[in-house]
């Protein structure tokens, strides 16, 4: 579904993504992880246009990404830190979101509903926790029914019950045959929904494998674990 | 027998008027030109006329080339016939005292250089009036030489020429005395009004407009007055040069603009006297060179690029109860030697104080700003004029003035404009 | 793109600043002109206001809405909207509240107290200064990422397009005033925007002194329709170009 064909992204001295390839397929859902600054977060904003890699190309179903911005209204986004203009309600965002995408989908109003957003349509956004935004930035994210949902530390900030209403909706999304790519730091929470793990290290792709074979392949019981055991061995 | 002898005197004496007085109206005979009238010929007419006979010519277009005027008759036009000189010839040549001309249309007379032929031309004569006649595309309209009590009076002047070169002046007069300039409009032309050596004459209610050089243009012309002209969009404005005793009154001097273009240039006069005139959105208002003895009082100088320019070559000008108002600069100069008075003027860029409420500004006022000497110098910096630099530049003067010359100055500013 | 306007022009309104600029430029030109007694010192009044408040506000105004508007088209860029779509609504939306506000503010009393040509001419210009200033706030805002460098270099600029040029303009004068420069000043006079502006106007308010002396130049210059017409044109670049320049840096900006 999506294909990433060699990309590289320089920041002044640093490089975030060194020659990366990468192929994602629909019903995946994918866990990417790495230690800080090792690219994750440029890999997904690339993938959704918003840093533009120096080389290599980027195809979302088998076109390229570069120049076009229509392949974005099959994604859904959950910045690590949603960041909304501070004067609007959330309301306002979301109905500010629904008419730019002009969206023709059925709407899936389930988070809206379960993370009671509606009580709070009146709250401006510089007002809100830190959670709450979260719980804003999963709505959106999940509103449109996207074919891809991208999920840059989801749970983070999110108390356990929303976590949980979270983590179900990412796992009825995977059922559904969406394509997930979630960042964490934290592997256990994603342990019972990931299909596939990503490794990555200073831009370098070091780790694509089924959590499956990962765990055969350690002799581990968890991916957490298996993780671990690959960095004491030096494998990673 | 007594009153028989008184009667025969009497007869006597109304014999001896009629002979002496053969040209006066009672004898006088009147000769008529037209194409059904006795007469032709203009020239035919004039040539059998007598002294004192009027000539009518009636309604046509005569094509008679040069006709001489040489004896004292009034040539009067029933009906404005066209008199046309077809671009060769001097179409009047007035050579006799005392001829009168009136209701004639002149057109296009002869353009010879060298003789400088005009519509009508006054050679050495007295008493000569020129009056009600219309003037078009002549090369000059009405010439006077060695003239006396000559009256020019009510007529309209036109010449429709592009180049300079290639046109005389509207009303011309050398080396005459005591002529009547009154109610005449002259377009077009080079000069509206030349005088060369021409004095002690009346310059009355003219217009002069449009013209390609100079709307009045004088020259060693003393003891002259010139009352309730207008003078609009000259080529160079009003020039007078090399004069004495010039009285100018409720003249008004308006939008002559150009490089060198002025309301008026006062060129080495002396003893004149200017009041209520008006001028108003001249480039340069007045332009004083090389004068002195000259007084300025009551006249308006309103939207002008310059109101007064007062060069360093001037002494004993006296710029009194004048109005300036709405000026891009009130009075420039170009040194930075001062000899002479401005007084209880009005100046609408004055923002002193009055507070003893004698209608007198309480601090003297510097009419002479920083920039406009800058311009004087350096005249392509008019291009940031208003610009905040040179605003600041001139408050910062207006509050410590250190070049700007310190004697320009009105230290009686009056607080209300004068009604004028 | 329309959409993105509405919401761009409904923040700008709720923003206040707007409505107050507003309500300060009435202010400040109905008292200029009712409380001088001739309309012509209230147009210096208004002429201030143009050349140097209008730019001011309108740069730095743009320049701050723009660095917070940084949420605003990070949110949008994740979505299916083309980027030039989001930078041209911000530059419009800016570029309409301004124009109005300055309509509003200045151009109102402008058509009751000065001549129309007069006060076309200064409409105009103001409204074309808003814009050009929108534009020149949007190219530093592109240029660095800090917001205090960015109402730094904005700020730079207004000083140096309204104040600092001129004095070197006048200096050259000064340093060159025994060779024929009026063409050369002409020339550079294209190169700020404002000193165009004031040109133009100047060419209406003090038109008899414009007649004189180089006026000749200028007058033929900027005065007559092909003049006009290329003087509004080279404004018009001044807004082009920056924006053309800062949408070619945004298309390429990481977020």
């Amino acid at each position: 579904m999506i294909e990433i064909k060699n990309i590289t992204k320089q920041f002044g001295k640093l490089t975030a993504l060194n020659g990366l390839s990468l192929t994602l397929n629909k019903g995946e859902c994918i866990a990417l992880i790495g230690p800080n600054g090792c690219g994750k977060t440029t890999l997904i904003k690339s993938i959704l246009g918003m840093v533009l890699p120096d080389k290599g190309d980027i195809f979302f179903e088998g076109k390229n990404i570069k120049n076009d911005n229509e392949y974005r209204r099959h994604i859904g986004y959950m910045p690590q830190i949603g960041r909304y203009p501070e004067n609007m309600t959330i309301g306002q965002v979301i109905d500010m979101i629904k008419g730019i995408r002009h969206a023709h989908e059925v709407l899936d109003n389930s988070l809206y509903e379960q993370f009671e957003i509606g009580n709070m349509l009146d709250k401006k956004m510089r007002t809100l926790s830190g959670g709450t935004t979260q719980k804003v930035s999963a709505t959106l994210a999940f509103l449109f029914q996207p074919k891809v949902l991208i999920l840059d530390e989801p749970t983070a900030g999110l108390d356990p019950i929303a976590s949980e209403v979270l983590k179900t909706k990412i796992l009825e999304a995977r059922e559904k045959g969406c394509l997930v790519l979630i960042t964490s730091h934290l592997l256990s929470e994603l342990e019972d929904i990931v299909s596939q793990v990503i490794f990555m290290q200073e831009g370098n792709l070091v780790l694509h494998k089924d959590t499956e074979d990962l765990k055969v392949a350690t002799g581990q019981d968890t991916i957490a674990r298996s993780i671990v055991h690959l960095l004491k061995e030096g494998k990673l | 027998m007594n009153i028989k002898e008184g009667h025969r005197y009497r007869i006597l004496w109304w014999v001896l008027v009629c002979i002496t007085a053969s040209g006066s109206n009672i004898w006088a005979a009147a000769s008529w030109v037209g194409n059904d009238k006795p007469y032709r010929s203009i020239q035919a007419a004039v040539h059998a006329s007598l002294r004192g006979d009027t000539v009518y010519i009636t309604k046509g277009f005569y094509k008679e080339g040069n006709i001489i005027i040489d004896k004292p008759i009034a040539v009067i036009g029933i009906g404005k016939p066209v008199l046309d000189g077809e671009l060769k010839h001097e179409i009047l040549s007035v050579k006799a005292d005392s001829v009168y001309i009136k209701g004639l249309q002149l057109q296009n007379c002869g353009r010879a250089v060298m003789n400088d032929q005009a519509a009508v031309k006054v050679y050495d004569s007295k008493n000569v009036v020129v009056e009600g006649n219309t003037l078009l595309d002549n090369f000059f309209g009405i010439y006077l030489q060695y003239s006396k009590h000559c009256i020019i009076k009510n007529n309209f002047v036109k010449a429709t020429q592009e180049k300079e070169y290639q046109s005389g002046n509207g009303i011309h007069c050398w080396k005459s005395d005591s002529l009547q300039i009154i109610g005449n409009r002259i377009l077009g032309h080079r000069d509206g009004i030349y005088f060369e050596f021409v004095t002690e004459s009346v310059i009355w209610r003219n217009i002069a407009k449009n013209n390609l050089r100079y709307g009045l243009h004088f020259m060693f012309s003393h003891k002259n007055a010139y009352f309730t002209n207008y003078f609009k969009n000259n080529g160079a404005g009003v020039a007078v040069m090399f004069t004495k005793k010039v009285v100018m009154m409720n003249n008004t001097f308006e939008e002559n603009w150009g490089d060198a273009a002025y309301g008026v240039l006062f060129k080495e006069l002396s003893d004149c006297y200017l009041s209520g005139n008006k001028f108003y959105r001249n480039t340069t208002g007045i332009f004083f060179d090389g004068s002195s003895r000259i007084t300025a009082e009551r006249n308006l100088f309103a939207a002008n690029g310059w109101g007064m320019r007062l060069q360093a070559s001037c002494m004993d000008i006296v710029i009194a109860q004048n109005n300036f108002t709405g000026n891009t600069f009130d009075v420039a100069t170009n040194g930075t030697l001062t000899l002479n008075k401005f007084y209880e003027n009005y100046w609408d860029k004055y923002e002193g104080y009055d507070i003893d409420k004698d209608k007198v500004g309480d601090v003297p006022y510097h009419p002479l700003s920083l920039f406009s000497m800058i311009v004087e110098k350096n005249p392509p910096a008019m291009l940031l004029y208003r610009s905040f630099m040179v605003t600041l530049l001139d408050k910062s003067e207006k509050v410590l003035p250190s070049l700007t010359s310190d004697e320009f100055v009105d230290k009686k500013p009056s607080m209300i404009p004068y009604t004028l | 793109m329309i959409r993105i306007l509405k919401y761009v022009a409904i923040d700008i309104l709720k923003n206040k600043i707007v409505i107050a600029y507003t309500i300060m430029l009435a202010l400040f030109s109905w008292s200029a002109f009712s409380l001088e007694d001739n309309s012509s010192k209230g147009l210096l009044t208004v002429l201030n206001i143009v050349l140097l408040t209008v730019p001011l506000v309108s740069v730095l105004f743009s320049t701050i809405y723009v660095y917070n508007s940084n949420e605003f088209i990070e949110l949008l860029v994740s979505h299916p909207v083309k980027r030039s779509m989001i930078w041209k609504a911000l530059f419009i939306g800016l570029s309409l509240s301004l124009v109005t506000a300055y309509v509003i503010g200045v151009g109102i009393p402008l058509l009751i107290f000065a001549d129309w040509a007069t006060g076309l001419i200064m409409i105009l210009s103001g409204a074309l200064l808003s814009v050009i200033f929108v534009a020149i706030a949007f190219l530093s805002c592109i240029v660095t990422r800090d917001k205090a460098k960015g109402i730094g270099v904005s700020i730079m600029l207004w000083l140096y397009f309204a104040l600092l040029f001129d004095g070197l303009v006048l200096f050259l004068f000064f340093q060159f005033a025994d060779y024929p420069i009026e063409k050369v000043v002409v020339f550079l006079s294209a190169l700020s925007p404002i000193d165009l502006c004031r040109i133009l106007i100047l060419l209406r308010l003090d038109v008899s002194a414009m007649m004189g002396y180089t006026g000749a130049i200028f007058k033929n210059f900027f005065g007559n329709n092909i003049g006009l017409v290329f003087s509004f044109s080279l404004l018009a670049l001044w807004i082009i170009v920056p924006f053309f320049f800062s949408l070619r840096k945004f298309k390429k900006k990481d977020l």
